[in-house]
């Protein structure tokens, strides 16, 4: 019988799910013994075309990492679905926009004015060359795919069956799912392939956790000397832990917690939750202040809060892109009182 | 904008601001139609989800009702609500969302011209802000 054929693919994302592919060690070894690795850009020399002329459905299991930025992706991530049986949406940045989705509080004009218009201290570009989809030189036409104007999940352009979260997803569960997809016996459509647990709820440092949490002061990692076993959300440190599913350090405690910082929620959301952000308001906001809310004036309430510093980039570090908004509105900003 | 009717939800708390409209609409009080009333055990009961989601699909502004400080049915319900709206707020900010779509108001259930009033003011001043702006994702 033919081995399954597996591929990976990488849209808009920094090369750490690939490395996360490659930590899985010698186990990589034991996986390549039972499939065929038919396309791989970053490890392996194939082209577009041979996707292109393999069978519809051909590809097994087709691992899909990075958000969709560029036209260029979505016809990639297109073409992989008509060939693959599965599709894998791996990884932070194609499950939920990941960083590269925070690029959603601008669009497309205001990208460009920063990158090419000289507002970037690292771009030398004193002609003020802006890239063009179509150019013309001596030799014909040049293409350059289109730079959309939102970052997309992999979710909101293709149909995605399984997601492996995390930035990047945890090497153990890369396996765990690998076996799982090659076994056949397959989980329901749309699993999240890791626990639905948050990640406080594993968190040693839960115990740490006062009966009556009350954040009276935010403290940021870079200012504070951070207590290695005290709850971070009780030392005043913005922690995700409450919002963000747990098991990218297996039964322990999560891999950053570990590294004593805070949990930035790059596993997404449980499934209880919807909107990462939005939850994240909701449960930080009632631990802030608690201990003397009766007395607080609404300027002390505002005055406590205006101490969390980009609150919207902080809760939606991970989930911009996938959030119920899913960018920045451009044209609702009549001044306010 | 003269024909924009908008569509506004409002959460309000079964103890207080629920009771304040009922009061409202058994002393015949006027008061635009645009609200559509969800009714919740608490205004802390409202999840900034719930928010969000109704902006997303389209309403013009959100309003939440609650009991005053002191009174919650729950005892501090509702400033939990005060703190997650102010920072909700500062979040819509961010989202570039004008932030005077949300409104939250303190009213007892005795409170029946207040509750009538803020309908009047809350909905002309989304009148004022026109159409929420579709989200374009292209």
């Amino acid at each position: 019988m033919a081995k399954p054929k597996i591929a990976f693919y990488w849209c808009a994302s920094c090369g750490g799910c690939e490395e996360a592919i490659i930590d899985l060690h010698e186990d990589i070894l034991k996986v390549a013994e039972l499939i065929d690795i038919v396309f791989w850009p970053c490890a392996m020399d194939f082209k577009t075309e041979d996707v292109k002329n393999m069978q519809d459905n051909e590809i097994t299991v087709c691992f899909i990492n990075g958000a969709i930025r560029t036209s260029e992706q979505e016809e990639m991530s297109k073409l992989l679905r008509k060939k693959s049986q599965l599709i894998v949406s791996f990884g932070a940045c194609s499950q939920l926009g990941g960083i590269p989705g925070l690029a959603n509080f601008w669009d497309r004009e205001s990208i460009f004015a920063s990158s090419y218009g000289g507002k970037c201290p690292s771009v030398d570009n004193p002609d003020g060359v802006v890239p063009q989809e179509v150019s013309e030189v001596p030799e014909g036409e040049l293409y350059l795919p289109r730079f959309h104007n939102t970052v997309k999940t992999t979710d909101q352009v293709i149909d995605v069956d399984y997601y492996l979260p995390g930035c990047s997803p945890a090497p153990y569960l890369t396996m765990q799912a690998i076996t799982t997809i090659l076994s056949g016996d397959l989980p329901t459509k749309g699993t999240v392939l890791a626990p639905n647990k948050a990640l406080c709820e594993v968190c040693s440092r839960n115990d740490s956790k006062p009966e009556k949490l009350s954040i009276d002061k935010i403290n940021r990692v870079s200012l504070v000397e951070v207590d290695p076993e005290k709850c971070f959300l009780a030392q005043g440190i913005i922690c995700m832990g409450p919002v963000t599913r747990s098991g990218c350090n297996g039964e322990n405690d999560g891999r950053c917690i570990a590294a004593n910082m805070p949990c930035r929620g790059c596993y997404g959301h449980p499934s209880e939750v919807h909107d990462v952000g939005a939850k994240m308001v909701a449960a930080l906001a009632s631990v802030v202040g608690l201990e003397d809310e009766e007395d607080m004036s609404e300027a002390d309430v505002q005055k406590l809060l205006d101490q969390i510093v980009d609150p919207a980039g902080t809760f939606y570090r991970f989930s911009l892109a996938k959030s119920y908004f899913r960018r920045k509105i451009m044209t609702d900003s009549k001044e306010e009182k | 904008m003269k024909d924009f009717e908008p569509k506004i939800v409002c959460f309000l708390c079964k103890w207080c601001t629920y009771s304040g409209a009922d009061l409202a609409g058994t002393s015949r009080m006027k008061y635009p139609p645009n609200g559509v009333v969800i009714k919740t055990l608490c205004s802390s009961r409202v999840d900034p989800q719930h928010i969000l989601l109704a902006f997303s699909k389209g309403c013009d502004g959100v309003f939440i009702g609650g009991c005053h400080p002191g009174d919650c049915h729950y005892q501090s319900g509702n400033y939990k609500t005060k703190r997650r709206i102010i920072l909700l707020k500062k979040v819509l900010k961010q989202l570039g969302l004008n932030t005077n779509r949300l409104r939250l108001e303190w009213i007892s259930a005795s409170e029946g011209k207040k509750f009538a009033n803020t309908m009047v003011e809350f909905t002309d001043q989304i009148k004022k802000l026109g159409p929420i702006p579709k989200i374009n994702c292209e």
